[in-house]
């Protein structure tokens, strides 16, 4: 089983995002993580999934999305040749024994703090999905009482752009 | 010239070449149904007795002619009645356009009378659809709906029209019939490496699909068999697409397919696939699956290739274009230890046939041939009499198999040899099971109504054959709500309906009947005993591999 990100250029319009989970959800692919934002286009919308498989099954992903109309481009952005990031918001527990601990772990991770309040703090942190990880596992040792994740987005390095490609 | 909405739908279906369509009006529909009216010089509307009988008539047109179907019906139940129909046709890419009406706009999401959101309940069973929200979007909604479901793998689409659309008034420019996208072939560097593997092989075999028909690569899948010297099978989809007394031809493939044929795909080491796809009913175990074989597959969706049995060579391009250029790199050979195999191959098979004098279920069908014509189109209900139709019927001329395949919809026989008639303009011929005729025999009211010229052969059982089948040998005898026995005569039935009929309890009858039958004006039902125990053989139980294979009765029985 790998981690595999795809990005995914289409209409932008109600109904598509509906009909690309709906393609998901039919064909039980195991989708961790999806992220949906306009573009440098008003015309298109960029749709970017992660999930877990084989070869096999990103190969029928990237396949029964070319199949769906709305669907303009799209791009295997797993390998090393695309950045990638994740945005994390964590809303921990504030308490006198534990506050100074995390706050030296948000330091070290260079997390930011939105909010400060008696019982709890809310810290932003963006980076790579294993940073995130890492740090929501040394929070687990406190109290964590919400948390929200982007998912992750990604573009290709380099000059190269995804445009719409007729006749799929 | 300004048009509505109603009279732009109705003059974009004619603008796109379509003769016919199917269908049933209701409130949400009026105003296209006016239309219909208004234009019925130019296009001919067919009234079913059920919204499914529509989807299925259109399905059944487009099968026969390869251009697509179009089904017309109302909000609410009208659309939600289509579900099945649109289903049928997206498991088997058939090109079926479904226009529903919708309450108006500005009613939509608020549950008002006859409203269902048809598009997101259509949305896993279309290639695609739409919801016009604006009358300006029609008439190039619908174009592209046409190119849509023609092109690549074709399949259903659907276009839900809200009342208030069909009565706006915009601008309506006639345009050219939409063509399918233009085909590719494959890649030469894919085409020389499938060339090879085939060059290389010692046991090709060439299996197509319901593919190679809607691309019509017959001619030249033929050449390369020649060239090869391979034999020839199919899938369920595939019937018709050669003749069946072709001399490379075997038959049909999967769970109940021809022994030889089979058994040759079982030994090849080369499997020469054209869009077909290796459904679970083929492949049976999929381990176990043509073990020794390197599989070359050529579809147009390229989903298919890989998705269940690994193909060695994946070529995503239209089978037409792709074997003009592979034919010119494939070396001419004589195969002669590969074709003794066959020949034991089919003799086995010989052996094996059931070969009884009475009126059995493959005499029934083998009688059935002597009246066919050579466009007679055969549409088929699901079960046993669908594959004993399968195994035993002979067609010289593509198009003219239509049966259910990929959804096994029962109650989709008559509706669709409606729609064949119309497609082939011809007689059509329905065999269907006591069980699936129950399910839309109102539509000899519609076959009645439009005399219809339409054989109904009913290979009556009494049971729900391929249910009980599988009961027999699955679930210890325990024939749980299968035994129907049920008191309608289906003669009778047809008088009731305004057609004529007969029973038939023997060969002499049933041929009989089937003469009678076939110079009728208009549909003529033949009831036809067939004991309740027959089997359809050879079975490769469901999961198996062909070391499972039953051939006769008493193999595992
Ligand atoms: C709409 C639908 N419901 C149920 C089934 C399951 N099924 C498959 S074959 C069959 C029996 C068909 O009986 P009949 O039409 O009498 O044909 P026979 O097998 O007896 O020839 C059933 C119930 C189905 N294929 N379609
Ligand atoms: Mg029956």
């Amino acid at each position: 089983m790998k981690r595999y990100t795809v990005a995914v250029l289409v209409r932008n319009d109600f109904g598509v995002l509906n009909r690309i989970t709906s393609m998901f959800r039919r064909r039980q692919f195991n989708i961790t993580a999806l992220n949906v934002s306009e573009t440098e286009s008003i015309d298109h919308s960029r749709i970017t999934v992660t999930f877990d498989g084989e070869e096999n099954n990103k190969q029928q992903l990237i396949n029964q999305l070319y199949k769906l109309p709305d669907v303009y481009s799209i791009k295997d952005l797993t390998n090393e040749n695309a950045v990638k990031s994740e945005m994390l918001m964590i809303k921990v527990g504030n308490e006198p024994e534990t506050r100074a601990d995390i706050r030296a772990a948000a330091d070290a991770f260079e997390a930011k703090t939105m909010d400060y309040a008696k019982d709890s703090m809310i810290f932003l942190l963006t980076g790579d999905s294993r940073k995130i990880d890492d740090f929501i596992n040394l929070m687990s040792d406190y109290t964590i009482l919400e948390i929200c994740r982007t998912g992750i987005v990604s573009l290709e390095k380099g000059s190269s752009v995804m445009r719409k490609i007729t006749n799929l | 010239m300004l048009l509505s909405g109603a009279d732009i739908i109705v003059k974009t279906l004619i603008e796109q070449g379509c003769d016919v369509v199917f269908g049933y009006p209701g409130g949400q529909i009026l105003n296209v149904y006016d239309s219909l009216y208004k234009y019925s010089d130019e296009i001919n509307h067919i009234l079913t007795a059920h919204e499914q009988g529509a989807a299925h008539a259109a399905d059944g047109y487009a099968r026969t002619t390869g251009k697509a179907g179009v089904v017309i019906s109302t909000s609410g139940p009208g659309a939600t009645n289509l579900v099945t129909g649109i289903a049928t046709a997206y498991l088997d890419s058939i090109p079926l356009i479904a226009i529903t009406g919708n309450v108006p706009t500005t009613q939509i999401g608020s549950d008002s009378f006859q409203e269902i959101d048809i598009t997101g309940v259509t949305l896993p069973i279309t290639k695609h659809n739409y919801f016009v929200s604006r009358v300006e979007e029609l008439a190039d909604t619908l174009r592209e709906a046409f190119r849509l479901s023609l092109s690549g793998r074709p399949g259903p689409v659907l276009i839900d029209v809200p009342k208030d659309v069909q009565i706006a008034i915009c601008e309506y420019t006639p345009k050219e019939k939409v063509a399918a996208d233009e085909k590719q072939p494959a890649k030469e560097i894919r085409i020389q490496e499938a060339a090879e593997c085939i060059n290389s092989a010692k046991r090709p075999f060439i299996y197509f699909g319901g593919g190679l028909i809607s691309t019509a690569a017959q001619e030249e899948m033929l050449e390369l068999a020649e060239k090869i010297d391979a034999p020839i099978g199919c899938s369920l989809m595939g019937i018709s697409g050669i003749p069946t007394d072709h001399p490379r031809f075997l038959g049909m493939q999967g769970m109940h397919g021809h022994y030889a044929s089979s058994m040759a795909m079982h030994n090849a080491d080369c499997i020469i696939s054209l869009g077909v796809r290796f459904n679970d009913r083929v492949t049976g175990n999929r381990a176990k699956f043509a073990t020794k074989a390197k599989i070359v597959h050529i579809d147009i969706d390229g989903s298919e290739l890989s998705k269940t049995v690994n193909a060695t060579h994946g070529l995503r391009a239209d089978i037409k274009l792709t074997l003009q250029k592979l034919l010119p790199l494939i070396n001419k050979v004589e195969r002669k230890e590969w074709q003794e195999k066959i020949a034991f191959f089919r003799k086995e098979e010989n052996d094996y046939l059931d070969n009884r004098e009475s009126l059995t279920p493959r005499k029934a069908i083998l009688t059935l041939n002597k009246h066919l014509g050579e466009n007679t189109a055969v549409a088929t209900d699901v079960g046993q009499h669908q594959m004993w139709s399968a195994q035993n019927l002979s067609f010289k001329t593509t198009r003219r198999f239509v049966s259910s395949g990929g959804l096994g919809t029962m109650g989709f026989g008559i509706g669709a040899a409606i729609g064949a008639a119309f497609g082939t303009k011809e007689r059509s011929v329905l065999v269907t099971g006591d069980g699936s005729f129950g399910m839309c025999l109102q539509e000899l009211a519609t076959a009645v109504s439009y005399n219809v010229p339409l054989v109904i052969l009913i290979m009556n059982n009494g049971v729900l054959g391929m249910v009980r089948q599988w009961q027999t040998l699955f679930f210890n005898k325990h024939y749980s709500n299968t035994v129907l026995n049920r008191k309608t005569n289906f003669v009778d039935l047809a008088r009731a309906f305004g057609a004529d009929g007969e029973k038939a309890s023997s060969v002499e009858e049933l041929d009989k009947a089937l003469t009678k039958a076939f110079s009728t004006d208009g549909p003529f039902v033949i009831d036809c005993s067939i004991d309740k125990d027959e089997f359809v053989l050879p079975m490769l139980p469901p999961g198996g591999s062909m070391d499972d294979i039953i051939v006769k009765v008493g193999d595992g029985i």
